[in-house]
């Protein structure tokens, strides 16, 4: 009786802090909305998307603000899932999005593109990118799952991963070195930024993270036996095989949908993972959907931060990111990770 | 195979040497040797490519003074493409044994230098030097860089220690500085003007262009003082891949193996960086190619790593200089190129034995 009294008041703690998490990703939300190079009052916000006057404010509001917020919050939830997945699918916690490939591949497609047409619209951008992401996903998922010694080892997966991405990384980067208005036009997008994206872009980018972001859902039961390893796994009757292929593939929608969207941006799908393990322990369940507000907060933090802190231009979303998110990792895996 | 005899002489090659003594595995002695052979032969290949092509003859007769008939070939072989040769052997040896030492201690398969934050490290120093002020980079790159590499893995370990070292934290704090070292070298290169950042990627990239007998000779002590290191470190190895309990209760002093070990993985790694830029993947994909060729024993493990290393720099530096000559390519960006068929080739086929 006692045990499961404590079972029942783990569980409202967590989901008092889920909602609390929620809580911080809405207002974060209204912050990105109002925050910018033209600063709208919270109260406006609200009427201006949903019932909009015309003015200039519910302009910007509507055109600017909305898909620019919409998109920060779904990208990091994709991305920060995403990691969570191919943690627990690797069982390594150096797993990230970027270690399917989806960063390289998408990154060698964007600059072909570039390469190729000269000066292309962000939509060219997002189409090349999510082909390239797909493909690379693709592949580093058939390398992995091909037959030989130690097929099924996550360590195989992780490392065809790696390898793949460094050898997309290395035919990228000489095509950088060789022509040089590429490099410029291609800097930007490559350092990851949510400028400028509209409601266009979104709604070609935004299918595959919705539908990935769904799939998690009932994934996060069997990833949290996949973690222990495949005997457990086995032993708890889980189907490893056909979880890990579909948990593949959802990890590569979430993470393509997001490269392609906003660019390959870094250490929220590395990072978003460990705080939510930190803080409720090892079970998917709650890990999945806990990743999921920490990415949507931690790149909406970032996207707000990127248009505040150097007024009037933007730094890169990826980089402030880091630069607020890096010492609150540490100092969690400093006091987290005592033994 | 099957009948073992008590000291293990059918695995083990032992040499003994007054107090020293060193053991080989024995299946890692043809491994060795085919290494070096292909090390002398495309090194004596790799020499007599370029602009002037000299006949692979001539350019043993030029390596040992002896005249060759052409004056020319003394200078282009000895000054020109013998240091930039060495150097890129000697480079990929100590990024090789530093990944292998890594992946070691760490008991993690994807761990490499950059992990431990020293490329990210030594890649913002060197940035921030090059885009910020590019007039005074010229000499002054190597010392920055290197200082670069060794401050951020030495803030990393100050920051993961707690009465102990534990890898996994070391992993996580390392996460998190070579993430904030990325991120403002990112931002240095948006900002940066487009010649300056071109300067940068390529030095980000790795490269061994122009490189001169000075650097040799500070790359080869460096390595003439940590290689023999990581090599006494082989035992300290294969026990502390097995865990920090296990490794206690073998009655290895964990804390002070590995930070000893971290300290010589983290000072090959930047050494390398310094002389030749980040060149990445080598610190991957050596200690990996190794352990299929010779299985997990430090004692093949590291020596093996490390010739791989230097024939993937040596071959890649090579391909770089004459697929698409008279232009180069930098040797950072071969090494992934043609170093990832042939692990994922590995992977596939998988160890026969």
């Amino acid at each position: 009786m006692t045990g499961n009294r404590a079972s029942a008041r783990r569980r409202f703690g967590r989901g008092a802090l889920l909602a609390l998490a929620a809580l911080v990703v809405i207002g974060l939300a209204l912050a990105s909305m109002s925050v910018g190079s033209m600063r709208i009052p919270f109260g406006e916000v609200l009427g201006g998307i949903f019932s909009p006057s015309g003015s200039i404010n519910d302009l910007i509001l509507t055109t600017v603000r909305l898909p620019r917020t919409l998109a920060g919050l779904l990208v990091g939830a994709s991305l920060a899932v995403a990691g969570a997945i191919m943690q627990a699918l690797t069982r390594n916690p150096l797993a990230s999005p970027g270690i399917l490939g989806v960063n390289a591949g998408a990154a060698l497609a964007v600059v072909i593109a570039v390469l190729l047409l000269g000066n292309p619209p962000l939509a060219t951008y997002a189409l090349f990118g999510l082909v390239g992401a797909l493909l690379a996903g693709a592949l580093v998922y058939a390398l992995a799952a091909a037959p030989g010694v130690g097929a099924s080892s996550p360590l195989r997966l992780a490392l065809a991963g790696a390898v793949l991405a460094a050898f997309l990384g290395s035919l990228t980067t000489a095509l950088l070195l060789l022509d040089l208005n590429t490099l410029d036009q291609v800097r930007f997008w490559t350092a990851g930024s949510l400028a400028g994206r509209d409601m266009e872009l979104l709604r070609l980018t935004a299918p595959y993270m919705l539908a990935g972001l769904l799939l998690s859902v009932p994934l996060a039961r069997q990833l949290t036996a996949l973690s222990l390893g495949d005997d457990v796994a086995r032993g708890l009757g889980v189907r490893s095989g056909w979880i890990k292929l579909v948990a593949g593939l959802v990890a590569v929608l979430l993470a393509g949908g997001s490269v392609a969207l906003a660019g390959p941006i870094g250490f929220v799908g590395l990072v978003a993972p460990h705080l939510a393990r930190f803080i409720v322990g090892v079970d998917y369940r709650w890990i999945v959907p806990l990743s999921a507000l920490l990415g949507a907060a931690l790149v909406s933090l970032g996207d707000v931060g990127a248009r505040l802190a150097a007024k009037p231009n933007e730094i890169p979303v990826g980089v402030l990111m880091a630069l607020i998110g890096a010492p609150f990792f540490i100092y969690l895996a400093r006091t987290r990770m005592r033994r | 195979m099957s009948a073992k005899r008590q000291d293990g002489n059918d695995v083990w090659l032992v040499v003994r040497l007054r107090g020293l003594s060193m053991r080989l595995p024995r299946r890692s002695l043809p491994v060795m040797a085919v290494l070096l052979a292909l090390l002398a032969t495309m090194t004596v290949l790799s020499v007599s490519q370029g602009e002037l092509r000299i006949a692979p003859f001539e350019v043993v007769r030029a390596v040992v003074g002896l005249d060759t008939g052409n004056p020319d070939h003394a200078l282009v072989v000895r000054e020109f493409r013998l240091p930039r040769i060495v150097l890129a052997m000697l480079v990929g040896t100590a990024l090789a044994l530093s990944g292998a030492i890594l992946q070691g201690i760490t008991g993690n398969g994807l761990a490499e230098p950059g992990v431990l934050g020293i490329s990210q490290g030594a890649g913002l120093a060197a940035v921030a030097l090059l885009t910020l002020s590019p007039a005074t980079s010229g000499n002054l790159l190597p010392a920055v860089a290197l200082l670069g590499g060794l401050g951020a893995a030495a803030l990393i370990y100050l920051l993961a220690w707690d009465s102990g070292s534990s890898p996994m934290r070391l992993l996580l704090v390392g996460i998190g500085v070579a993430a904030v070292a990325s991120a403002l070298t990112t931002y240095l290169i948006v900002l940066g003007g487009i010649t300056e950042v071109q300067r940068a990627l390529l030095w980000l990239t790795g490269s061994v262009y122009g490189r001169s007998w000075g650097h040799v000779r500070t790359m080869g002590l460096w390595l003439l003082v940590l290689a023999p290191c990581a090599l006494l470190g082989a035992r300290a190895l294969n026990v502390l891949t097995l865990g920090e309990a296990p490794a206690k209760a073998l009655g290895q002093r964990v804390n002070f193996a590995r930070t000893g070990l971290i300290l010589v993985a983290v000072a090959l790694a930047s050494g390398a960086v310094a002389m030749a830029g980040a060149i990445s993947f080598v610190g991957l994909v050596a200690p990996h190619v190794a352990r299929r060729l010779v299985g997990p024993a430090h004692e093949g493990l590291l020596p093996v790593s490390a010739l791989f290393g230097a024939l993937l720099v040596l071959v890649a530096d090579l391909i770089g200089r004459t697929v698409i000559a008279p232009a180069q390519l930098p040797v950072g960006i071969v090494t992934a190129v043609i170093g990832a068929p042939y692990l994922l080739y590995l992977l596939l086929r998988g160890r026969s034995a």
